[in-house]
């Protein structure tokens, strides 16, 4: 299992600098043109006009098939490209999902009618999508979940819940997760369907859930007798946690697993000085040590899912990496700048802002995406212990 | 990895595999040096490997010397490998002819004071080194001096080192560590030589953190296995330990630790290959050096009283990577050393430095 973080010579070919390079100059032209800057939320920002702009460079759906508007690079492009975006804290969450899992999924168990629909619009940074997994009772044990899709003519009827739904109030679609036979405890994971669902149709009702920082991301979505088309169910009727086990890996090796709370690091690091005291410099190199190390892993496991590899057990132990990390920035800064120091900071400075949202977040990210005991069993199974 | 390395990795692999036995590794303990590991590995050309075809040797490339460390690491072989080739690297940079036999180098204490004087035709050394790796069995110690206000490398041979005063000194891993004191040691100009730019006393602390590293990821790397291993055949409860999720989760929070430490250590390695990587090298000693607490820690509580004892092998591992840890810069010296990288760099200038394969120096002084 190892071995995989061994990879000889990592790939590092001029034009993956260059593609930083143009990545790094968009954003500056950008942040010069006023349409971002760095803000206490970084990257999850929810900005339409913005993806488009994203769109327009050829940044979204970069590794899909040209006929479906994609532009066929590499997932190392890919990668880097993202890697880029996120750490400049732009506002790219509106189309993160939509890129990074529902295109490829479509692309591997989508109809032909159903790439033709949706890619082009998502590459263009038109249409936004969220995923409807968890439910009231069903968290961790996704298999348990019983928001029931029912057959009936030309289609399906759907009854449930959904909670924990992210921008489910600004997506156009969800990716939704409905039972289509009954719970079987002998093959847990048989029986539940992907569908893809248009969020502003008949039956749905969508309610916030505010979050402990008073912000509106999650929702509750409520589905009454919502009817589903046959040709929106992707791939087959069934399936639906086979097809999704390899979309995991994606979910989980990326860098917004770690580069949530970078704009504190960014802050911490300009508020400290140039000539920060030992125990300063200590904490803030501490996390530049981490801040490398996750950057080398997750760029590793960018080149396996390039060569066609699928590393789940991998990507659950970056995940589990980065979610301390996103967990220690704030955890550091605050002893770095302490409640003194930072009363002390200029009017105009936005460190107390940029630390307030990463420690009041801080809880969230090992429990969305997978937590941290399910990562490490998944880890520990990859061992042979389970 | 070529095709090459891998051959010679393995061939390695297998050599300390049989040759590095519990007899072996506790006569090395009690002071015995082991020949018969030391003339295998002469023999297959390993000892010579730092050597260029040039200067006779093998002329492996640095990244083979780096993968070979770590198989030294894993199998927990207690002979100066890694010193001996610090000291055949220092020699060629200096035009100095190579040395048969195990050699140490030094200064590796960083406080240690040795002052280097031109005495006629000759020099004198004065001053005490510490910790010197494998000193006692050393044919001869390559040391980074300042004299005339330039770097010298010179090199001190067994016979002049056994007149000095020595002090006989163990890492936790009972390696040899000794305490060598010179009083105007009279060293001949043939033996001392200006130093080639970028082997200097400071770069050779990065050198041997950069060594350090691979040891450290391949003594994790057997340390896991050795964990997991025992997790799936020690029965309690009617069930093997590997089986209660307490135990598993534990031991996936050391296998995370174990994968960072890995990759940490081939960054390192490979970012070498364009020159000295000091904020690799630095962030990869830091950040192994971080995990330590956690792969013995785990390692030791999932073995629990058999672990602790002496007749199991898991402490050739973990009480090396106690003392390598300490090594050429503790975790918390090189996170300084990096957060004044950063300091210099302010914030928006981190993360084109972080992700660059091509990093310039940026001057900042050792920890």
């Amino acid at each position: 299992m190892l071995a995989s973080f061994s990879l000889d010579a990592l790939e590092l070919p001029e034009h993956l600098e260059r593609l930083r390079e143009d990545v790094r100059r968009f954003l500056r032209a950008e942040l010069e043109a006023g349409s971002y800057t760095r803000e206490p939320s970084g990257w999850d920002r929810y900005d339409p006009a913005f993806s488009r702009k994203v769109a327009a460079q050829g940044w979204i759906g970069m590794t899909w098939p040209r006929q479906y508007g994609g532009h066929e690079r590499t997932s190392l492009e890919r990668y880097v490209v993202t890697e880029e975006l996120l750490a400049a804290g732009a506002p790219v969450r509106a189309h993160w999902l939509a890129d990074r899992q529902f295109g490829p999924l479509l692309l591997a168990a989508g109809s032909e009618a159903q790439k033709r629909t949706y890619l082009p619009r998502i590459a263009a940074g038109e249409c936004y999508v969220c995923v409807g997994m968890s439910e009231p009772d069903s968290g961790s044990d996704l298999a348990s979940i019983r928001t029931k899709a029912t057959k009936v003519d030309g289609g399906w009827r759907v009854n449930g819940r959904k909670v924990w739904t992210s921008y489910a109030h600004k997506a156009h679609l969800m990716n939704l997760f409905a039972r289509t036979s009954p719970f079987d405890e002998k093959d847990r994971h048989s029986g539940v369907t992907q569908f893809i669902v248009d969020l502003d149709g008949p039956g749905i009702t969508i309610s916030p859930i505010v979050n402990l920082a008073g912000d509106h991301d999650f929702n509750e979505v409520l589905f009454e007798d919502v009817f589903v088309a046959d040709d929106r169910v992707i791939g087959e009727v069934g399936q639906g946690w086979k097809q999704v086990s390899g979309e995991l890996a994606h979910e989980r090796a990326g860098s917004e697993r770690w580069l949530n709370a970078y704009g504190v690091l960014v802050h911490l690091i300009d508020s400290a000085g140039p000539h920060p005291d030992a125990a300063a410099a200590e904490k803030i190199g501490r996390l530049v040590t981490h801040l490398w190390t996750l950057h080398r892993m997750s760029f590793s496991l960018a080149g396996l899912l390039n060569k066609g590899i699928t590393p789940a057990v991998e990507a659950a132990l970056v995940k589990d990496l980065g979610n301390q990390f996103d967990q220690d920035i704030p955890e550091a800064a605050r002893q770095v700048l302490t409640e003194e120091a930072r009363a002390a900071l200029p009017e105009e400075d936005r460190f107390d802002e940029m630390l307030d949202r990463a420690l009041l977040y801080a809880p969230s990210y090992p429990i969305r995406g997978g937590t941290r005991e399910i990562l490490r069993g998944i880890i520990a199974r990859g061992l042979g212990l389970r | 990895m070529s095709e090459t390395r891998a051959l010679l990795t393995e061939t390695a692999g297998r050599m300390f595999g049989d040759l590095c036995t519990r007899e072996c590794s506790e006569a090395a303990e009690a002071g015995t040096w082991p020949e018969a590991l030391w003339q295998s590995l002469s023999d297959t050309g390993i000892v010579a490997a730092a050597v260029s075809e040039a200067r006779g040797g093998a002329g492996a490339e640095p990244a083979d010397l780096y993968a070979l460390a770590r198989v030294l690491g894993y199998h927990a072989a207690p002979v100066p490998l890694v010193e001996t080739w610090l000291g055949e690297q220092m020699l060629a940079s200096a035009g100095l002819p190579p040395i048969e036999g195990p050699t140490s180098v030094g200064p590796v204490l960083r406080r240690d004071t040795v002052r280097l004087e031109r005495h006629g035709a000759g020099w004198t050394l004065t001053g005490t080194l510490k910790r010197v790796p494998w000193g006692r069995d050393s044919t001869a110690l390559v040391l980074a001096a300042e004299a005339d206000g330039g770097a010298r490398t010179l090199v001190i041979s067994r016979q002049v080192l056994r007149a000095s005063r020595w002090k006989e000194g163990w890492s936790y891993a009972r390696e040899p560590r000794d305490e060598i004191t010179f009083d105007g040691l009279r060293i001949s100009d043939d033996c001392v030589a200006p130093a080639k730019t970028g082997w200097g006393r400071g770069e050779l602390f990065f050198r041997g953190a950069l060594f350090r590293t691979q040891q450290m990821a391949g003594a994790m790397e057997r340390t896991l296995e050795l964990t997991v291993a025992y997790a799936k055949e020690r029965v309690q409860f009617g069930r093997v330990i590997g089986k209660f999720q307490a135990v598993q989760q534990q031991i996936a929070a050391l296998a995370s630790q174990v994968a960072a430490a890995s990759a940490c250590a081939q960054g390192a390695a490979e970012a070498n290959a364009h020159g000295l990587s000091r904020f690799e090298i630095a962030a990869a000693k830091a950040r192994i050096g971080e995990a330590v607490a956690t792969v013995a820690g785990v390692a030791h509580q999932v073995h629990a009283a058999i672990g602790f004892t002496h007749e199991h092998a898991l402490h050739r591992s973990t009480r090396r990577l106690w003392s390598w840890r300490d090594e050429f810069g503790t975790e918390t010296e090189w996170q300084a050393w990096v957060g004044a990288v950063a300091a210099q760099l302010g914030g928006e200038g981190l993360w084109p430095y972080v992700v660059t394969s091509r990093k310039a120096d940026l001057g900042v002084a050792l920890p």
